[in-house]
């Protein structure tokens, strides 16, 4: 996958999670928690869903690193570039 | 002396119907809402289905991580309060109770679960962190303190299928404790959404089948051949009388008695000097005789001996009394299980305005073991006037309940 494509998978998973929101505007770099409305339930379903869509475990300790849109994509790339 | 306890609000899902209104016509116009629905395991089965608006009264993030026993409840509390037109804005919020009867919960829940794992080699790490919170037994109820800002106290009574019956009488307890100033009370089920309460009842021989849907569920009809399992809800805003005159509400009627009790007898049949006893009881706090009840809502749920039972127990209290008019809705929706006893009460209700009494449908050939009193047959009964409802509700276990409403007069 390419960055873009982890960024698309990221937003995808973060539609289903919270259907309400507009992500069109989405900040790359501001926290997700506000700008869609997640609390700690909602990322706990972000991990749940990378590990069912593409077998990626987040360990407890770098759950921060899926804190913004870019940090992710970032964190996300190197483990979904052979997807 | 009791406070006197008054409905003053009805909101309710049901096969037939997703108001008061939409449903009592459905009930006198011989309107079922059983249709084919498939469950997991075990494809077509016959179901009472309902089709309310979820994104009504709840954003779809929460329709998400909440139960449909959530989703149907805070429809009939949104529902419940609005039909009251009760000022909940300025509401003391924690004087509100939220007190729902239940079958079962987390039935559903559960079974999702367990498929989703084996999905993934049964490996638990893909089992949901929602579940907790999904399947803890207030959930119905808690949900609805979420939706609506409630602080008040609020849990869920399992009651089997006597739960509907029992979330009201609850709810008009703790209103006369003073605990709270207005309960939603009532009660709920979405139990078609597991397949292990169709299996449970298929292996019990007591499973309806019917080539034509609508006509199998058919409580007293010699050809009755077990249960249709529907979901539902339905809940009444309850408060004191007074409470109610001081701000002009409308009154549906007036709780007048009612009693719980158990057989003590066997897990799943029932005991005809159980309900019998149980209904004399309300009969009692009522103060009234077996024949001021002008309709006998019956909880036969169309099994060939449970029907029967409760016919012995009717005819024990009631004799051969004329004057009560016998009806039963299950044969429109189906059993709603933990909503079936609020279900049933509400369709009836309109009858204090109305007289007319709705019929049980499906009844081609009565089973004479069930010709008792004055069973309405599959078309409604214009009356003079109905003072007196009692509204059976029993369950597994042997859980009895009845309560009386009566018509208020100013």
């Amino acid at each position: 996958m390419t960055k873009e494509d982890v960024r698309k998978s990221v937003l995808d998973i973060i539609a289903s999670i919270a259907p309400d929101e507009d992500l069109s505007g989405i900040d790359g770099d501001a926290p997700l928690k506000e700008q869609a409305g997640l609390d700690s339930m909602d990322f706990l379903d972000i991990v749940m869903e990378l590990r069912k869509r593409y077998s990626i475990d987040v360990p407890e300790g770098e759950y921060m690193e899926l804190v913004s849109l870019n940090s992710s994509v970032n964190y996300l790339a190197p483990k979904m570039e052979n997807i | 002396m009791y406070d006197r306890i008054v409905i003053t609000g009805i909101g309710l899902t049901a096969p037939n119907g997703n108001n008061l209104e939409e449903y009592r016509k459905s009930l006198i116009e011989g309107r079922s809402g059983v249709q084919n629905f498939n469950v997991r395991y075990m494809g077509d089965v016959l179901a009472g289905v309902c089709d309310f608006q979820a994104t009504k009264h709840q954003s779809r993030k929460e329709i998400r991580r909440g139960t449909r026993a959530g989703s149907i409840s805070i429809y009939c509390a949104n529902e419940a309060l609005n039909d009251s037109a009760l000022a909940f804005e300025t509401t003391d919020k924690s004087m509100v109770g939220v007190y729902l009867g239940i079958t079962e919960h987390g039935n559903v829940e559960t079974e999702n679960e367990v498929y989703n794992i084996s999905q993934y080699g049964y490996d638990v790490k893909y089992w949901t962190h929602h579940h907790n919170p999904r399947t803890v037994a207030n959930n119905p109820a808690g949900e609805v303190t979420l939706n609506l800002g409630i602080t008040g106290p609020h849990y869920t009574l399992g009651g089997a299928c006597a739960a509907g019956n029992i979330g009201l009488i609850h709810g008009a307890q703790m209103l006369r404790m003073r605990e709270v100033d207005v309960a939603l009370a009532g009660g709920v089920s979405e139990s078609i959404h597991t397949f292990g309460i169709f299996a449970s009842f298929k292996s019990q021989g007591a499973l309806a089948t019917h080539d034509d849907p609508t006509k199998a569920s058919r409580p007293f009809d010699k050809a009755r051949n077990g249960i249709v399992v529907s979901e539902g809800g339905c809940i009444y805003v309850l408060e004191r009388l007074d409470d109610a005159l001081k701000r002009g509400a409308k009154i549906y009627g007036e709780l007048a008695g009612y009693a719980i009790g158990s057989d003590a007898y066997d897990f799943v049949l029932p005991s005809p000097e159980g309900q019998a006893r149980c209904m004399r009881l309300a009969l009692k706090k009522a103060k009234i005789a077996p024949s001021d009840i002008d309709i006998l809502s019956t909880h036969a749920t169309a099994t060939p001996m449970g029907d029967v039972q409760e016919c012995k127990a009717l005819k024990e209290v009631f004799g051969d009394s004329k004057g009560v008019y016998v009806n039963n809705t299950k044969s429109f929706i189906g059993h709603a299980m933990g909503a079936a006893g609020a279900l049933e009460l509400a369709g009836n209700i309109p009858s204090f305005k109305d007289s007319m009494v709705h019929p049980t449908i499906n009844v081609d050939n009565l089973d004479e073991e069930c010709n008792i009193m004055n069973l309405v047959l599959n078309k409604p009964l214009q009356v003079d006037n109905i003072q007196y409802i009692l509204n059976n509700s029993f369950g597994m276990l042997g859980i009895n309940s009845a309560v009386i409403i009566k018509k208020y007069d100013e």
